[in-house]
C-alpha cells in the first residue's frame, strides 16, 4: 500500500523503533526563543551534558522583544533576564544566534523560511506551538514542551508516537480579496477547535496548490488552532522556487539532489489517510471571528450569532461566556463592529507579501481618526525589504505606526498590548480572553480585513471602501 | 538523573487534600529562568502561618512528605516537582497523585508513592506523635516504613514498572535516548549532505 507525505517524511526519521514504544525520530532542525528553552539549558548543566549537534539549532529573540527603542537595554526585568540567559546559554553551548540587533532576527518561525534553513522533507521542532508554520514546505513540524528542548539539544532525537493521518482537501479558486487566512479560519470553525486532535494533517488540492509560499504558511500555522500536532503540504514548483538561492539553500550539485529527493515527497494515489475533509473555496468570503477561541468565526457579512442557535449545550454556554467577554450583542452586523486597534504581523500574516497586501489597501488613504493602526514586521528583513520597496512610507503617511520585529501584539509579552476592553482586530492566530493584554478583546482577520478596517474604524473588506479620487 | 533504592528522611505530616499545584507553587515564582531555586515559592501562601507543619524546626529539614488524596492536581507546571525537590524532598506519599503531576516526577527523579488512605492517616498520627521521626522509602521493595516494635508501620506502595526501574536506574528520559546512541550515530551518518546546518 502507498504512504502518505507524513508518513514518508516520518519514516525517514525513525532513529530505533520497538514494539510498544515510541519512536525516536532524528530532529533536523531545532529552533530556540528565550521563553521556553532557560530550563532546558538549566537541565543540561545539571546533568553535565552538552548540545549534540550545535549546528541542526538556531535561537533567535522574538517574545519578549520591545518593536521601539530596540537599540536600548529592555525595560521589563523579567523579559530582560530571559533574553540575557538565551545569550548566555547561546555563548556557553556554541549555539547560532540572531539577537535582537541583529539582521536576521525575527520571529522565529520567519526567520527559518526566509534563511532557507526551513526544507522539504524535514523535521523541525521548537518550543513553541506555531511551529506547524514549517509544514507549509513538506516537513513535519511541531511544537515541543521545555523537557523535550531539553532532550532534543542532549540528543537531537525525540520520542514520538506516530500520529493518524488527516487529508483536508481544498476544492474549487479563492474569490478575489479572499486569503489563505480565511481559508483556515473557516476550517476552523467548520471543525472546531479540538477537529484535528492526534492529527498530523496534508492540506491538499487546487486551491492550496494555488497558494503562494506565504499563504500555504498561513494556513499552516493555525494548524494548531484546530488541534492538529502538525500541518503540512506537498513540495511543488512554488516551493523550489522560493527557497533557491536563498543563504542556506543548497547549491550546486547538492541543489539538484535535494530537488530530486523532495520530487518524491509526495502522497502515493494509493495512500490511504485516516481521516478526510473536503472544503470549496470558490464559496468562502472573508471571515472574522466574534468570539474567545478561533474557532467562533463568521463570515464578515454575517452577524454576530445568538448562542439559543447552538444545539450542543457546551457550545451554547462557550457562545454566551464570549459574547459577554467580547461585549457583543447577538445579531449585531459584524461590519457595524467598531475597533479600537487594528493589528497586522505575527508569525501567521507578518512576511513581505502580507505587508504589500496591506500597503496596497492603505495606500493614499487614511487611518480611521479613533482607530490606531499598528504594524509590525515578523523579521529585520521583513522590515529591510518594505522600507526598500517605501512601504513604511504608506503606512506612516496613512497614519500607521511602524515598528521593529518580533511577536509584539500577538501575545503582549512586551510593552504591546491592549488595554482592558479595547477591542481589536489583529492578523494574528489567538482570541483568547487576555491573549493581546489584560481584557483585549480579538477578531482574527485576514490582512486585506485589517487594512480596510483601519480606513473604516468598524470591521470592512476593501470592498467597502470608497474607490480613490484619480489624481 | 541520582539513583534512588532506598531513602530514609525526616517525615513531614501535611494533613491537606487536594494540594494543587498552584498550593505547590503559585505562579507568580514561575519566573526563574533556572532549574533551581524554587523552594522559596514551595507551599508560599502557607508559609506565612506559623503554624504550617514546614515552620516547625523539628519537621524543617523533611525529605519525605506525607500528604492526603489528590496531591498535585491543577496546572501542567513542571516547576511543581523541582520546587519539592529544591526544597530537599525526594519522595511524596499519598493516596492518589494528579497524572501529570505523577508524570513529572517520574521524569525529574521524585518518587511518588501511593499508598493506602489507612496508610497515611497511620503515618500522620505517628509523625505528629513523634515529630523529626523518620520515614523509609524502599523502592527495591516498594515499601514505606516507620516506627519500631509492635506499632511499626510498614505497607507496600504502587509506583509504575517503568518509572521504577527508570528512577532504580537513575535514568531520566535523555538518559535512556543516550544509552542508544550508536543508533543516533549510525543514522546520522547516513543522512545526506545536503541537508542544512545552522553552522559552516
Ligand atoms: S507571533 Fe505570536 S504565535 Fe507566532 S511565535 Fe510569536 S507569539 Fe507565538
Amino acid at each position: 500500500m502507498g504512504r502518505t507525505l507524513s508518513e514518508k517524511v516520518w519514516d525517514e526519521h525513525v532513529v530505533r523503533s520497538a514494539e510498544g514504544e515510541p519512536d525516536l525520530l532524528f530532529i533536523d532542525l531545532h529552533l530556540i526563543h528565550e521563553v521556553t528553552s532557560p530550563q532546558a539549558f538549566d537541565g543540561l548543566r545539571l546533568a553535565g551534558r552538552s548540545v549534540r549537534r550545535p549546528d541542526l539549532t538556531l535561537a533567535t529573540e522574538d517574545h519578549n522583544v520591545p518593536t521601539l527603542d530596540w537599540d536600548k537595554p529592555i525595560a521589563d526585568p523579567v523579559s530582560r533576564t530571559q533574553v540575557d540567559t538565551l545569550r548566555r546559554n547561546a555563548a556557553e553551548f556554541g549555539i547560532r544566534s540572531h539577537p535582537l540587533g541583529d539582521v536576521e532576527q525575527g520571529i522565529v518561525h520567519i526567520i527559518g523560511p526566509q534563511l532557507g534553513l526551513t526544507q522539504p522533507g524535514m523535521t523541525i521542532v521548537c518550543g513553541d506551538s506555531h511551529t506547524s508554520t514549517h509544514g507549509a514546505f513538506g516537513a513535519i513540524a511541531f511544537g515541543i514542551g521545555t523537557s523535550e528542548v531539553e532532550h532534543v539539544l542532549a540528543t537531537q532525537t525525540l520520542m514520538q508516537a506516530r500520529p493518524k493521518t488527516m487529508a483536508v482537501t481544498v476544492n474549487g479558486t479563492l474569490p478575489e480579496g479572499v486569503t489563505a487566512k480565511d481559508l483556515v479560519l473557516t476550517l476552523i470553525t467548520q471543525t472546531g477547535t479540538g477537529g484535528g486532535q492526534g492529527y498530523i494533517v496534508e492540506y491538499r488540492g487546487p486551491a492550496i496548490e494555488a497558494l503562494s509560499m506565504e499563504g500555504r504558511m498561513t494556513v499552516c500555522n493555525m494548524s494548531i488552532e484546530w488541534g492538529a500536532k502538525a500541518g503540512l503540504i506537498a513540495p511543488d514548483q512554488t516551493t523550489f522556487d522560493y527557497i533557491e538561492g536563498r543563504p542556506e539553500a543548497p547549491k550546486g550539485a547538492d541543489w539538484d539532489a535535494a530537488v530530486e529527493h523532495w520530487m518524491s515527497l509526495t502522497t502515493d494515489d494509493d495512500a490511504v489517510f485516516d481521516q478526510e475533509i473536503v472544503l470549496d473555496a470558490s464559496t468562502m468570503t472573508p471571515f472574522v471571528t466574534w468570539g474567545t477561541n478561533p474557532g467562533q468565526g463568521v463570515q464578515l457579512g454575517g452577524v454576530v450569532p445568538d448562542p439559543a442557535d447552538f444545539e450542543d449545550a457546551d457550545d451554547r454556554i462557550g457562545a454566551e461566556k464570549a459574547l459577554e467577554y467580547m461585549a457583543l450583542e447577538a445579531g449585531t452586523p459584524m461590519r457595524e463592529v467598531r475597533v479600537d486597534t487594528v493589528f497586522v504581523g505575527s508569525c501567521t500574516n507578518g512576511r513581505i507579501e502580507d505587508l504589500r497586501l496591506a500597503a496596497d489597501i492603505i495606500k493614499g488613504r487614511t487611518v480611521d481618526k479613533d482607530t490606531r493602526l499598528l504594524v509590525v514586521p515578523g523579521s529585520v528583513r521583513v522590515r529591510m525589504q518594505a522600507e526598500d520597496e517605501g512601504l513604511d512610507v504608506i503606512f506612516k503617511e496613512a497614519g500607521a505606526e511602524w515598528r521593529g520585529a518580533g511577536c509584539s501584539m500577538c501575545l503582549g509579552m512586551n510593552p504591546d498590548q491592549l488595554t482592558p476592553g479595547e477591542r481589536s482586530a489583529s492578523t494574528s492566530n489567538r482570541n483568547f480572553e487576555g491573549r493581546q493584554g489584560k481584557g483585549g478583546r480579538t477578531h482574527l482577520v485576514s490582512v486585506p480585513v485589517a487594512a480596510a478596517t483601519a480606513v473604516r474604524g468598524t470591521l470592512s473588506s476593501p470592498a467597502d471602501l470608497p474607490a480613490l479620487k484619480e489624481i | 538523573m541520582d539513583k534512588f533504592t532506598s531513602h530514609t528522611g525526616i517525615g513531614v505530616p501535611l494533613r491537606r487534600s487536594n494540594v494543587d499545584t498552584d498550593q505547590i507553587i503559585p505562579a507568580v515564582y514561575l519566573k526563574r529562568v533556572t532549574r533551581t531555586g524554587f523552594e522559596d515559592g514551595l507551599f508560599a501562601a502557607w508559609r506565612g502561618d506559623s503554624s504550617f507543619v514546614l515552620n516547625k524546626p523539628e519537621y524543617a529539614a523533611g525529605s519525605v512528605l506525607v500528604a492526603g488524596p489528590d496531591f498535585g492536581t491543577g496546572s501542567s507546571r513542571e516547576h511543581a516537582v523541582w520546587a519539592l525537590q529544591n526544597y530537599g524532598f525526594r519522595a511524596v506519599i499519598s493516596p492518589r497523585f494528579a497524572d501529570i503531576f505523577r508524570g513529572n516526577s517520574g521524569k525529574a527523579g521524585l518518587v511518588a508513592a501511593q499508598v493506602d488512605e489507612k496508610v497515611v492517616q497511620r503515618l500522620w498520627d505517628y509523625l505528629e506523635a513523634t515529630p523529626g521521626a523518620t520515614v523509609t522509602v524502599d523502592l527495591e521493595s516498594r515499601t514505606v516504613k516507620a516506627g519500631e516494635g509492635p506499632d511499626a508501620i510498614e505497607d507496600s506502595f504502587d509506583i509504575d514498572d517503568y518509572t521504577r526501574w527508570r528512577l532504580l536506574e537513575g535514568l531520566d528520559d535523555v538518559g535512556i535516548t543516550l544509552s542508544h546512541e550508536d543508533d543516533i550515530a549510525e543514522f546520522e551518518k547516513s543522512r545526506p549532505s545536503w541537508k542544512p546546518v545552522t553552522i559552516h
